[in-house]
């Protein structure tokens, strides 16, 4: 069945002729119909745009100028402009919003020749940790449908999880990424800030927000993030000559390896059958020449806080072009500010409205200082404190999540949930790439394994992470529904 | 009182400034929320900051330019395509002043 395949490995079949890019694409748009009725992952699926790309893939990989992702059906989170396809950040606001032009992440991936399947479903705006947040239903986890499959970025994380696509992308604000491929069982990637453009990425927190891919494999998600890094004049935050190379991808060793665990991320927040799982891993690594160091990096405990101020800041600011004049519904009113109220306070969610409340707030006269700045300069030591660390250390390491998958509407407590951004809200605050790779099962649910390196370690975390994936010695495991 | 407790007028005059119309019950509730969410976020309060300076960005740069070239722009047809509501080329917006 084509859809069991790895990206890497449908590449080979396609590569070889033994199957064709419609083919694929059809394999995948079949299973989409079939069985997300289960899982609510995608909010639009166009398959005459799909297959359409899929013809052309075939085009190319007749003619022998196809890539490694020819013919590949990728899935896209709803926060990542396509021109002429609905991109609706799973909000009311954007219900009817077809952009004119594409992002440069979707650019690069059509050029890649590989095959759009959809769009996938997120909490809205990209603001939620379980993707319960939806304005068009929470996702489901394949797991355990019951249950949640991490945010914001769900829908892309079940879409590979559930085999509905071999590959998808998300964005990572404080974790919303490595969060959900960590509940989902699947690799999931955040690069260094700056590596792949932001142009066409609905604004969540400009400083913090980064696309990153989700693979069954490691190799899956380095495919993926070669074809959509590099420099981008489009934005201003790209880094020149920062196209992640994976030439070296399968040449890593674990031996010598120096990693080190915070005391801060493995304490009494994390599940007890969480932290045995990781333990066991790591013993798995340590048998084949990694050198584990246990260390502090106290403003970690800051962190969540400090998110919760920086984020909503700025993601105030963001959403402030949201008033119903250029596009989405407008609701009328007495005025034009109050046209602006209106349509704001009747389109956005509860979750969307509480972050840009909390962002004013910190942002206004009087509190500035003491929320904004402060927690700026709480960032800027947690930063520093992960430098210092790299000096004698290659990555640090935790469980990507505290917890196992939760139940559907589990959790109410709106601060417990925030809570669980703990071990992933570093990486955002430098900038520092991370990634979440499945390391076993607990309570029968998938369990993450997080590093994360200094500034432009992409291509030695990706190395690493491949080593640790064969060293884990367990193959992507398959939720039991498939 | 705390830095953190936050008042029903207060609410209601973030949510002005953040151009959010809110009914009384969603501006009770928001204010419960946000209370409870300035309640966790006391803790940074008491962190040492003295001479540190704030990180505003990820990745720190400087005077980043583009190149000075003219490009084709995004024509006006696509541009006004999501609006609600337009007339000859323009957005239209609720009146702001009156004749």
């Amino acid at each position: 069945m084509l859809h069991q395949l790895t990206a890497s490995e449908l590449s080979e079949k396609l590569h070889a002729k033994e199957v064709s890019a419609r083919e694929v694409t059809q394999a995948f748009l079949d299973r989409i119909a079939t069985e997300d009725q289960h899982y609510n992952a995608f909010l639009t699926v166009d398959a005459d745009y799909a297959l359409a790309q899929a013809d052309a893939a075939q085009s190319q990989l007749d003619s022998g100028t196809a890539g490694a992702l020819t013919g590949i059906p990728v899935a896209l989170k709803d926060n990542m402009s396509t021109t002429g396809v609905r991109t609706t950040c799973a909000s009311k606001i954007l219900d009817n919003y077809v952009p004119p032009y594409d992002a440069t992440v979707v650019t690069k991936v059509k050029e890649a020749g590989a095959t759009i399947v959809g769009k996938t479903n997120l909490d809205e705006f990209a603001m939620g940790t379980t993707n319960e947040n939806s304005a068009y239903g929470a996702v489901h986890n394949p797991w355990d449908t019951e249950r949640a499959p991490g945010g914001s970025s769900g829908g892309s994380a079940v879409a590979v999880s559930a085999e509905l696509s071999a590959l998808s992308l998300g964005s990572d604000t404080g974790g919303s990424i490595r969060f959900p491929a960590s509940l989902c069982g699947i690799v999931g990637f955040k690069p260094t800030y700056g590596r792949v453009s932001r142009y066409g990425l609905v604004a969540f927190a400009s400083s913090l927000d980064q696309i990153g891919p989700f693979g069954k494999s490691v190799e899956d998600a380095a495919l993926l993030a070669h074809v959509i890094s590099g420099y981008d004049n489009l934005d201003s935050t790209s880094l020149k000559n920062s196209q992640i190379q994976i030439n070296d991808l399968k040449s890593g060793s674990l031996k010598g390896l120096r990693i080190g665990i915070p005391e801060e991320l493995f304490g009494d927040e994390i599940d007890p059958q969480v932290k045995e799982v990781f333990e066991l891993s790591l013993d798995q690594l340590v048998k084949e020449g990694a050198i584990v160091k246990h260390l502090s990096l106290p403003s970690i405990r800051y962190g969540v806080t400090t998110y919760y101020l920086i984020a909503p800041s700025e993601a105030s600011s963001n959403l402030a072009r949201f008033d119903g004049v250029r596009f989405g519904p407008r609701i009328e009113s007495t005025g034009h500010v109050e046209s602006f109220c209106a349509t704001r306070g009747q389109l956005f969610g509860d979750e969307v409205k509480l972050r840009i409340m909390v962002g004013t707030y910190a942002l206004s006269a009087g509190y500035y200082d003491a929320y904004y700045h402060r927690a700026q300069q709480v960032r800027g030591m947690m930063t520093e404190e992960f430098e210092n660390a790299y000096k004698d250390l290659d990555f640090i390491i935790s469980p990507t999540s505290p917890i196992v998958a939760p139940p559907l509407g589990g959790i109410t407590d709106q601060m417990a949930l925030k809570a669980l951004d703990l071990c992933t809200i570093p990486a955002n605050m430098g900038g520092f790439p991370s990634i979440s790779i499945p390391c076993g099962l607990a309570y029968d649910l998938p369990v993450g394994f997080q590093l994360t390196g200094p500034i432009m370690s992409d291509e030695r975390l990706l190395q690493a992470s491949y080593a640790i994936e064969q060293a884990f010695g367990r193959e992507y495991r398959r939720p039991p529904i498939l | 009182m705390n830095l953190m407790s936050i008042s029903l007028d207060e609410v209601r005059h973030v949510a002005k400034l953040a151009r959010l119309e809110l009914s009384e019950s969603e501006l009770m509730s928001f204010q419960g929320k946000l209370n409870a969410l300035l309640g966790h976020f006391e803790d940074i309060q008491s962190v040492d900051v003295t001479g540190r300076l704030p990180k505003p960005h990820a990745v720190a740069m400087q005077n980043v330019f583009g190149q000075d070239i003219p490009i084709q722009p995004m024509s006006r047809d696509a541009a006004l395509a999501n609006s609600a509501d337009t007339k000859a080329g323009l957005f239209i917006v609720p009146t702001i002043i009156e004749e």
